[in-house]
């Protein structure tokens, strides 16, 4: 019986070395396991036996048939594997072709600069304000300090409707507007973006419609030291942490004293390049402190209150950032163009 | 304003500095400058005279001249016309550079050798608008005076270097030297000295002769002097030198008198010929149509806005802005009437705005120093004395209505400190007062005494300012405001601005941003409900004249330019405004697309999806459920408007409102298939949707059908749904078209719509009978409702 159970063993053991597919396989277990099988022979002359040899042989042919199950399954797990590894290598592709055309959209350079600047701000607590271009002498010029005949609307040529209505040069309005509706009279933190126009021939750096930022901070107790704090946090945003700002003075009819605002050139870090053509500053924006007329025209108090208004071009800043040599390049939308800002910016910030 | 250093150098002494450091100062200081530069950076020229000039034997327009040069004499081969024996002229040696980089070589010219070269002025870099006719066409021919063999350019005074300020429009005060010598002094704390103007007069009182009659009050300060046996001739060299230095095209002496003046203390004087002008000088407004000849020949009529001088019969001058052409300066002029004056800046302002722009009327336009009339006239009459052999007649005709008192701003240093946001001591603030030349009284209330040369200062945050800007704002140390802690916000209309953009964005859109003004023939285009426009007084171009009511004619500008250069690939939207008036001005929000072209491509393996009207759909169909209007808008094709495709398109539909269109563009318009849609913004922005909230998603399992109905060609699928979803109900959760079948196996007029319809129940588990019955009863419906029937094979 036992050189029998030997016998089923080495018999198995040669029959699988020949098996190549699962449903040979399949055969062989009902061979050896099926109700014709030689274990099912063997049990089936247990009743012959006695109590002790059953329980010796029992035992003897509960192992065989363990051992045959495994080593079957064994060999199964051996065989799909091998079959799913040829479909793998039937499934190649070519992985250097070409991948399909997804194309998402952008959004416009002016934009991305526009949602930078104020997203700083709103962080700071500016609320965004906007206000209409088809705008009113009286917001955008007198009750900016430029009554009519004043020589610093020579700066600003504008496009006008009426005598009284035109295209904003600028998005000071806004400033007055927001003044003027504020009923309490009280603090005031805004950055306005928008549309502007002036009466310009467009060329490489004119256009007859541009963008504008404009800030303005109005508090009892706001100082020139203020502005130049907040305008460095927006040029080491904008330009990178190792930008520094330079304030000269100039002159705006709306603020008082007035300055330019210069960055230290971001492109050689100050000692001198084309970019800032060779003095290591940049100009980038107008700023100063409101205009106590400013003020009055739109009912503040410029005993109770102070503040400071800036403005900028994002047009400017994004040519300057970007290295875009043309303003009308924002305007003529050439898809390569536009496509060339479609990512995320990795500058140093 | 062009600052000239020797001309600096008269007022200040600042031989010592350097020009560029008061350039770069300057600008610290508030004064940018465009250019500094030589009046000529010619180099290695020399004063030689011509001893001999013969024709040259092989060219008639060539001479050879003989010049000596000092340490030796040189052959040099000239082509000027006017070149002579005797004259003394410029000489460039072998070795000059010349502007433009030309270097001077050892030449020959036709076979005779040339060792350097004689000079015009053009060839020293002087442009043209500054010579007089004969420097124009030849050689430069000096003073017979001129030393042989001295540096040319030094004789000439054109080494002198030259700022090209970029001035701001408040600072008038810096329109003359001397306005710069004060600047400068305040910069460096060096003193300015103005020059003594002292001549005889002769025994006849101008008083006994001339009269003024000021009429109106835009003119309050008119100073009159006459100077007679006056010689007009060429002016010296300094005074040539310094007005091509300053921009200003010398003449003769006497005219060239009145612009160094000007020049000097920003002063405009004019002089007319006193023998033409009569005894009565009257001050006064124009009488409407009135006219006058000025100096450039053009007889002009008036308006009452103008400002004139006139005698008992005519006008004789347009004041502050050009003199008539009776009373001009000629070379025959013996006699001539000064005038000083201030008039009222905005009438000049607005004359010369009509007329002409001059370096005069610029000056009247900002304002004057009072206290310069006098100086001015007094300093013409001392140059004419000295340089046009004038006699000075006695007196002066006189009217001033200016009060002298002296402007007085009362300041506190707190004041100054609060605003700049610096700890400045009281004796730095005082020092720079000095600098300015402002006198100051008190110790806490500073009383400041500002200069009539200011007329930009007549406020406290003017005279911070000064403070600051002599200081330096560099000295300011940056802060953070101490103002109450809020959150930023956006407006709700920004806000859905931002996030459409980025939907867009996602959906494979780019934005772009096009111009607002259009032409006349744009102005129609895409505009479904035309308005009155908003149309510009003064446009630039006929081009952009009127404002955009609708986006669409910029957006298929930018295809156009996109396809020309072979990009034809195009999916752009735009978000902006549309302007126009219908009671008062309205700027609507407007969303607005275009795509053509292909949308998602893969072209070895076939696959494309183009642009066409479906795809136009789906994004706004994206866009309306991402702006919560999901089941609440329809699309009809009905009232289409002109320029989009009659057939293929349609306008969207909510609440009984038409929002916008969508289609085709008019094959009439473009021949490419191009897709569009343009809705308004805030229309959209104005319906109430309710906030986002979970609905549990059924977790009993849904039972799909599929229904194909043959219809004829003309019925809408809509027609179709929507009977499907009424009867459908609650249980109907997706309804779907899966295929569109025109063909072989329908009739010629008729087509075939498959949908597949789900049907869920959340509270339990369909059965089939259910969901057969109410499918039953959506195809009799259907059928009923519509002219389909069901497809049964």
């Amino acid at each position: 019986m036992k050189e029998k159970i030997l016998s089923i063993k080495a018999d198995l053991t040669t029959k699988l070395e020949s098996i190549k597919t699962l449903s040979e396989l399949n055969d062989l277990r009902v061979l050896f396991l099926g109700k014709k099988g030689p274990i099912q022979e063997l049990s089936g002359m247990m009743g012959t036996l006695s109590i002790e040899d059953k329980k010796e042989l029992g035992s003897l042919l509960n192992g065989l048939k363990n051992e045959v199950t495994e080593a079957l399954d064994l060999m199964k797990n051996k065989l799909e594997l091998e079959a799913l590894n040829s479909n793998l290598i039937k499934d190649a592709i070519d992985i250097t072709l070409p991948g399909t055309k997804v194309h998402a959209g952008g959004i416009h350079p002016i934009t991305k600069i526009i949602d930078e600047v104020e997203e700083l701000f709103v962080s700071m607590g500016y609320d965004v304000v906007e206000g209409p271009e088809v705008e009113l002498d009286l917001f955008n010029f007198e009750k900016l300090n430029l009554p009519k005949g004043h020589p610093a609307r020579d700066s600003q040529d504008s496009f006008y409707i009426s005598d009284e209505v035109l295209l904003r040069t600028q998005t000071s309005p806004v400033q007055a507007r927001t003044m003027e509706a504020n009923l309490e009279k009280g603090p005031i933190r805004i950055i306005c973006p928008g549309k502007v126009y002036r009466r310009d021939s467009d060329d490489a750096t004119h256009s007859h419609q541009f963008y504008q930022i404009e800030g303005l901070v109005i508090d009892t107790d706001i100082s020139m030291a203020d502005l130049k704090g907040t305008l460095e946090v927006f040029a080491k945003k904008l330009f990178g942490e190792a930008r520094e700002v330079r304030f000269r003075p100039s002159f705006f009819p709306f603020t008082e004293p007035s300055i330019e605002v210069d960055v230290s050139c971001f492109k050689c870090g100050g000692t001198g390049c084309s970019l800032c053509k060779n003095n290591g500053w940049i100009e980038i924006l107008g700023a100063g402190m409101v205009h106590p007329n400013v003020l009055r025209a739109s009912g503040y108090d410029p005993k109770k209150y102070t503040g400071f208004a800036f403005g900028m071009g994002p047009e400017r800043i994004a040519m300057l950032k970007y290295g875009v040599n043309d303003v009308r390049h924002f305007y003529t939308n050439d898809m390569r163009f536009l496509n060339d800002f479609n990512r995320t910016d990795g500058g140093d910030q | 304003m062009r600052l000239s250093k020797s001309f600096l150098n008269d007022f200040i002494d600042i031989k010592d500095l350097d020009f560029k450091d008061i350039a770069t100062k300057m600008v610290l200081a508030g004064n940018e400058y465009e250019s500094i530069t030589k009046i000529s950076n010619a180099t290695n020229l020399v004063i030689g005279e011509v001893l001999e000039c013969i024709k040259h034997p092989e060219s008639n327009h060539l001479s050879v001249c003989k010049v000596n040069i000092g340490t030796e004499t040189k052959q040099i081969i000239c082509g000027a016309p006017n070149v002579a024996v005797g004259q003394k002229v410029i000489v460039a040696k072998v070795g000059a550079i010349l502007p433009g980089n030309v270097e001077i070589k050892a030449a020959k010219f036709a076979g005779l050798d040339s060792e350097g070269m004689i000079c015009s002025m053009a060839e020293l870099g002087i442009e043209s608008k500054y010579l007089n006719p004969a420097d124009k066409d030849g050689i430069h021919v000096l003073d017979p005076s001129a030393p042989i063999g001295q540096d040319a350019i030094k004789y000439l005074g054109f080494d002198d270097e030259v700022i090209d300020f970029e001035l701001t429009s408040n600072r008038a005060d810096l329109l003359s030297i001397i306005g710069m010598a004060y600047e400068v002094g305040a910069i460096y704390n060096r003193k300015v000295v103005l020059p003594v103007n002292t001549y005889e007069e002769t025994e006849s009182d101008i008083n006994r002769s001339y009269k003024i009659d000021v009429q109106t009050d835009n003119c309050p300060m008119y100073l009159g002097k006459v100077v007679s046996n006056i010689v007009v001739k060429e002016s010296p060299n300094f005074i040539k030198t310094r007005l091509i230095a300053s921009g200003i095209r010398p003449i003769n002496n006497v005219v060239d008198i009145s612009n160094y003046v000007m020049l000097e203390y920003g002063q405009p004087l004019h002089f007319f010929d006193a023998d033409l002008l009569g005894n009565k000088i009257i001050v006064r407004m124009a009488k409407d149509k009135e006219t006058i000849t000025t100096l450039d020949g053009v007889n002009r009529s008036l308006k009452a806005s103008d400002i004139v001088i006139a005698n008992e019969t005519e006008v004789v001058a347009l004041a502050g802005v050009m003199g008539g052409l009776k009373t001009e300066i000629t070379p025959n002029t013996k006699q001539i009437f000064i005038e000083s004056a201030i008039f009222n800046p905005m009438n000049i302002r607005y004359t010369a705005k009509n007329i002409l722009r001059s370096e005069a009327s610029n000056r009247f336009e900002k304002g004057l120093d009072p206290l310069r009339s006098e100086m001015a006239i007094n300093r013409a009459c001392y140059l004419l004395n000295k340089y046009a052999n004038g006699a000075i007649l006695k007196g002066e005709v006189c009217y001033d209505s200016i009060p002298k008192q002296p402007k007085v701003i009362v300041i506190k240093l707190a004041k100054i400190n609060s605003v700049l946001g610096m700890i400045l001591r009281l004796d730095e603030v005082l020092d720079v007062f000095n600098r300015l030349g402002f006198t100051v009284t008190g110790d806490d209330e500073l009383e400041v005494i500002i200069p009539s040369r200011r007329t930009d200062i007549s406020i406290v945050e003017d005279l911070i300012e000064e403070v600051g800007r002599i200081i330096s704002y560099n000295n300011v140390i940056g802060k953070m405001p101490i103002v109450s802690i809020k959150p930023g916000k956006y407006s709700k209309r920004a806000l859905m601005i931002k996030e459409l953009r980025h939907l867009l964005n996602s959906l494979g859109l780019n934005q772009v941003i096009t111009y607002s003004l259009i032409s006349e023939s744009e102005i129609n285009k895409f505009v479904p409900i035309k308005h009155d426009e908003i149309v510009l007084l003064n446009p630039m171009s006929e081009d952009r004249k009127l404002m955009r009511q609708s986006l669409l004619s910029g957006l298929l500008g930018v295809y156009e330019y996109n396809t020309a250069r072979s990009v034809t690939d195009v999916n752009i939207f735009e978000i902006g405004s549309v302007y126009y008036l219908d009671n008062g001005t309205h700027e609507d929000t407007t969303i607005s697309g275009l795509l053509s072209g292909n949308y998602l491509t893969n072209d070895w393996q076939g696959k494309t999806i183009k642009a066409d009207f479906y795809l136009v759909k789906g994004i706004i169909e994206n866009m309306m459920r991402y702006m919560g209007l999901n089941n609440r808008y329809s699309f009809s094709s009905v009232n289409i408007p002109k320029d989009y495709h009659p057939t293929r398109s349609a306008s969207l539909i909510i609440d009984n409102q038409v929002i916008g269109y969508l289609g085709q563009v008019h094959p009439s318009m473009t021949k490419k298939e191009v897709y569009i849609f343009e809705l308004n913004l805030d229309l959209l922005m104005s319906f109430k949707v309710h906030e986002i909230k979970y609905k549990e998603v059924s977790k009993y399992p849904g039972i799909n059908k599929d229904l194909a109905f043959v219809v004829d060609k003309s019925v809408t699928s809509q027609e179709i749904m929507s009977v499907i979803k009424q009867v459908g109900g609650r249980l109907l959760t997706n309804l779907d078209v899966f295929d569109v079948y025109e063909g072989s196996n329908v009739l010629a007029n008729e087509k075939s719509i498959a949908y597949s319809l789900t049907f869920e129940d959340p509270t339990k588990t369909l059965n089939d009978e259910e969901v057969t019955n109410l499918v039953n009863k959506i195809i009799s419906e259907v059928e009923t409702k519509t002219s389909a029937k069901l497809r049964t094979k």
